[in-house]
């Protein structure tokens, strides 16, 4: 028989820093990870020879400075280079770009309006403040306000202290920042339409929802939390690609004693009077554990891999409720050269190596969001590129490239043909792939090249491969839910202490010793590392205490 | 119009320069960075490959029967078992023992030498060369250099030259062909990285820049100023005359010199071969124990950043290296001076060269040092470590 102290389904980033940690600790720990190579969504594979390619997560930014420090990551091979540059191409041929430079950014934003330049600088910093208040909730384990449980009690004056700590002002702002739309809130900051469009895309990414949705706000400051070396708003790419990162967190998780399995698809949660006990694996394999901890989405973890039965349901109702459309596709080209952006200057290449952002105003983002909402996609879709290769040769083979584009909005449930609306999310698949026949999938990843060309004209002709992982693909490839980049929505029904449902937000279930560690647990999605450490820290003093 | 030199890459250099932000190295112009922010060119060094003028080294041909039992004599490391092809990092001393400069020897031939060095040392090489049959001769302008840095940089290397690099070591030198001529490439460099440096005559030096910028295209390649090689210089354990010591003709009192034990280059001290100059001060010195010792600490840069914290501020570590003798105590006590110090976005720490007692230099000892946090210094501990605190299997492949 196969024992362990604990066993941890799914060996996706938030997986790997959990078992790191466990193991760090001195359980004795396995992960389980269906597919051959570990990492989840945070992966690089070479899908076309000598071309590396980011099939999930491209960019690092929120990654806990405490993970990289405590799991030594930097030792384990991580090396991270920050993004230095934002360029936004305009239709009209013209341009706005975010340069490194106070100097050079205050220039360009000048160019398309004088008043915008002057807001910038205050709002960077003001947004900065409030992402610095905001900051320790990432790290802690969200109390239950209706819970009178002294450590809920001590974390909500937490909290409380905290709030108070901030100037009058920034409290009010943050509050109304938080309920509000991304695009409320840079109205009152801006009037460039473009700036305003590049701007509000933090504020959408990942998230079913336009920018003028109310709780977009939210999200816009849930980007502005990361940091790199100390420096705030910073993003990176990971050299190798993120799955270099998961590779280095793996082998600080090994350096620590963890077992890393591949190729071991979990089916089933082994439930014994009411308790977990281990796990089955497809292959018929029992592993047993006195902590079992799922690093899958919530839906995927209580609706497939533990029997109804073991689970109340108010709480199953509650996930079936968690919602986790996802508008979000991730598309890879290999190019036989750089492409040509017509807006580009001369002598201003260098902003080919930072974020190339399709986002040319908040209408065009907002009417991307209304192509999507009932089950379609946007027939002028928002993009962030990136051309990995600019910065890490070793991503493509000598003087080609590889272009990575994250692009939203295309429906995880696409309508039916006949202009039915798409399935109820609540009801399990009436509609196989969400919709998301091979056809379709040709006919959007066609939509996004052809959106590209327009302020790249020569892209078509470089392409060498091309490969898109639509919401469907997202789903089948690492196994979430909907494909939902953030295992579900992060609206502000399903944050904090309301995530995954209310009751259930301090990485325990009601399965006793079954508890969770992925992005469906606070505080949420992308490489973050922090619902596998918080969940770790959590159990870990659960243990403690048995 | 009275300016300082410039090396023989000036025109392409200039060109590049963005923010303005040349310095002076050793009576050169050369740019600390070209872009506005350096970060870029720094990552290029340990991600994927970058170009640095080093033209201001001091460079001088040493030829003749007695070349090598004059250089033998003049450094303190053994150059007996130095075959053509081979290059060498020492330091040399005066009569005192302390160190006058350090740098690289290459032999070109039987009898021909190349030496580098941080500061002139022409005088200092003829007054030790009476009985040498040795011609000494000043290079330095004739000779361009370019260190070529980073990951990338054999691929880069090797597809320009049309030459498999593999089989040149480390420390090891050979002749390339590039844009047309042959040109001495040595596998050395000054970042702890994989890395070459490119030896060429001043009036070839624009057409090897404009081919290796052209060959770099594909591989990433970032012109790169020296903010971002001393960054890397510390976290591979270098250290630099003038900032973590002061070299023994310009040191005003025995004090402010150092010997090569308290700079950490005891290990390129070799009593067993022949006489050397400094030899019976250093055998005295190794006996008698040194005062100080060169470490590497790391600061505890959490701390560093809960204290800004604390104040809503972001940490604002330092990307550029700081220089300057800042003191480190053990329990309120001085025990040394860190003599630069660097965020290091490799390691993931704050990082500091310092020379320290014996006593207060063993790994894992708790110091500490006083850095400045808003507007008021405050203490941090700063734990001695073992350096290189960045070396990588590449460094040496």
């Amino acid at each position: 028989m196969q024992r362990y102290d604990a066993i941890v389904i799914g060996g996706g980033h938030n997986g790997l820093v959990h078992a790191a940690y466990l193991a760090r600790a001195g359980k004795r720990v396995v992960v389980l990870e269906r597919r051959h190579v570990v990492g989840g969504a945070t992966v690089t594979e070479e899908l076309y020879p000598g071309f590396k390619f980011l099939t999930g997560s491209y960019l690092i930014s929120l990654l806990r400075p405490e993970v990289i420090r405590e799991l030594e990551l930097a030792r384990h091979g991580l090396s991270i280079m920050p993004l230095e540059s934002t360029y936004v191409p305009l239709p009209d041929g013209n341009y706005l770009a975010d340069w490194p430079d106070h100097d050079l950014t205050r220039e360009e934003i000048a160019r398309h309006s004088p008043r915008d330049a002057d807001a910038y600088g205050e709002y960077a910093s003001t947004m900065r403040r409030l992402a610095l208040a905001i900051k320790p909730l990432l790290d802690m384990t969200p109390p239950n306000p209706a819970s009178k449980d002294p450590r809920d009690l001590a974390a909500m004056a937490q909290i409380a202290e905290r709030l108070r700590a901030m100037a009058p002002a920034d409290f009010q702002l943050l509050a109304r920042l938080m309920t509000m739309s991304a695009a409320d809130f840079l109205d009152e900051w801006f009037e460039g339409e473009a700036l305003k469009g590049t701007k509000c895309t933090s504020g959408i990414i990942g998230t079913f929802l336009g920018p003028r949705s109310p709780g977009t706000g939210y999200v816009l400051l849930h980007h502005y939390i990361g940091e790199i070396d100390g420096v705030h708003r910073a993003w990176g790419f990971a050299r190798g690609g993120t799955g270099a990162l998961s590779q280095a967190i793996a082998s600080a998780a090994r350096a620590a004693g963890a077992e890393v399995r591949v190729n071991a698809e979990v089916a089933h949660v082994l439930v014994k009077d009411g308790v977990a006990t281990g796990v089955v694996l497809k292959n018929g394999d029992e592993l047993y554990a006195d902590r079992v901890i799922s690093n899958a989405d919530a839906k995927t973890t209580f609706l497939r891999l533990v029997e109804p039965k073991e689970l109340p349901d108010d709480f199953v109702s509650d996930i079936r409720r968690y919602r986790t459309t996802s508008p979000a596709c991730k598309v890879n080209l290999a190019l036989s050269g750089l492409p040509t952006f017509t807006s580009l200057p001369r002598g201003k290449e260098a902003l080919l190596r930072g974020s190339i952002e399709i986002a040319p105003s908040m209408d065009y983002v907002e009417q991307a969001y209304d192509d999507a909402k009932y089950g379609g996609w946007s027939t002028r879709p928002f993009m962030d590129a990136l051309i990995p290769s600019l910065l890490d040769p070793g991503m493509a083979p000598p003087g080609k490239h590889v272009m990575s584009l994250f692009v939203q909005y295309a429906s995880s449930e696409l309508a039916v043909d006949d202009g039915a609306p798409g399935r109820d999310e609540r009801a399990l698949r009436p509609n196989p792939q969400g919709g998301w026949t091979d056809a379709k999938k040709a006919q959007f990843l066609e939509v996004v090249i052809d959106t590209l060309s327009q302020y790249a004209p020569n892209l078509r002709d470089l392409i060498l491969h091309k490969h898109i992982n639509t919401p469907h693909d997202i789903e089948q490839s690492f196994g979430i839910t909907s494909g939902h980049i953030f295992h579900g929505e992060l609206a502000l029904h399903q944050i904090f202490f309301l995530r995954p449902a209310a009751g259930w937000a301090q990485y325990r279930t009601p399965v006793p010793n079954l508890w969770m560690c992925g992005s469906s647990t606070h505080p949420g999605g992308c490489i973050t590392g922090a619902p596998g450490r918080n969940a770790a820290l959590e159990i870990l003093r659960d243990w403690s205490r048995a | 119009m009275l300016t300082l030199k410039t090396t023989p890459f000036h025109a392409r250099t200039s060109a590049l320069m963005q923010g303005a932000e040349w310095r002076r190295w050793a009576g050169y112009s050369v740019a600390s960075a070209y872009e506005l922010t350096p970060d870029r060119e720094y990552l290029a060094i340990r991600n994927a490959c970058a170009l640095i003028d080093v033209s201001p080294l001091f460079k001088y041909h040493l030829s003749g029967p007695d070349a090598l039992a004059f250089l033998d004599r003049l450094v303190t490391r053994d150059l007996g078992k130095m075959a053509v092809g081979h290059m060498t990092y020492t330091p040399w001393c005066n009569a005192r023992g302390k160190v006058v400069d350090d740098g690289t020897i290459a032999r070109l031939s039987d009898t021909e030498y190349r030496l580098t060095a941080a500061e002139s040392n022409l005088r200092w090489l003829h007054d030790n060369a009476p009985g040498f049959s040795v011609h000494i001769e000043e290079v330095t302008e004739r000779l361009g250099a370019l260190s070529l840095q980073g990951p990338a940089s054999r691929a880069l290397l090797e597809g320009l030259t049309g030459t498999d690099l593999s089989q040149v070591k480390y420390h090891r030198f050979t002749h390339v062909s590039l844009a047309g001529h042959p040109t001495m490439v040595s596998r050395t460099g000054y970042t702890g990285d994989l890395g070459y440096e490119i030896w060429v005559e001043a009036e070839r030096a624009e057409t090897v820049w404009d081919a290796l910028v052209e060959a770099g295209r594909a591989y990433a390649l970032q012109p790169t100023g020296i903010w971002a090689m001393d960054a890397s210089r510390i976290e591979a354990g270098l250290i630099m005359l003038d900032v973590d010591y002061t070299p023994a003709p310009k040191a005003l009192t025995d004090g402010q010199a150092s010997s090569p034990f308290e700079i950490g280059l005891g290990w390129a001290v070799h009593f067993k071969k022949g006489h050397f100059v400094g030899r019976k001060a250093l055998l005295a010195e190794k006996e008698r124990g040194s005062p100080l010792a060169l470490v590497g600490l790391e600061i505890d840069h959490v701390a560093f950043g809960k204290a800004h914290e604390r104040l809503g501020l972001t940490t604002p570590f330092p990307f550029v290296p700081w220089r300057g003798i800042v003191p480190i105590f053990r329990g309120g006590e001085q025990v040394g001076y860190a003599t630069c110090g660097t965020w290091s976005p490799t390691c993931k720490k704050y990082l500091a060269l310092a020379q320290v007692a014996p006593a207060a230099a063993a790994p894992g000892s708790a110091l500490s040092i006083d850095l400045m946090v808003d507007r008021s210094r405050q203490s941090f501990q700063a734990t001695v470590v073992g350096i290189p605190f960045f070396n990588p299997e590449r460094k040496r492949a």
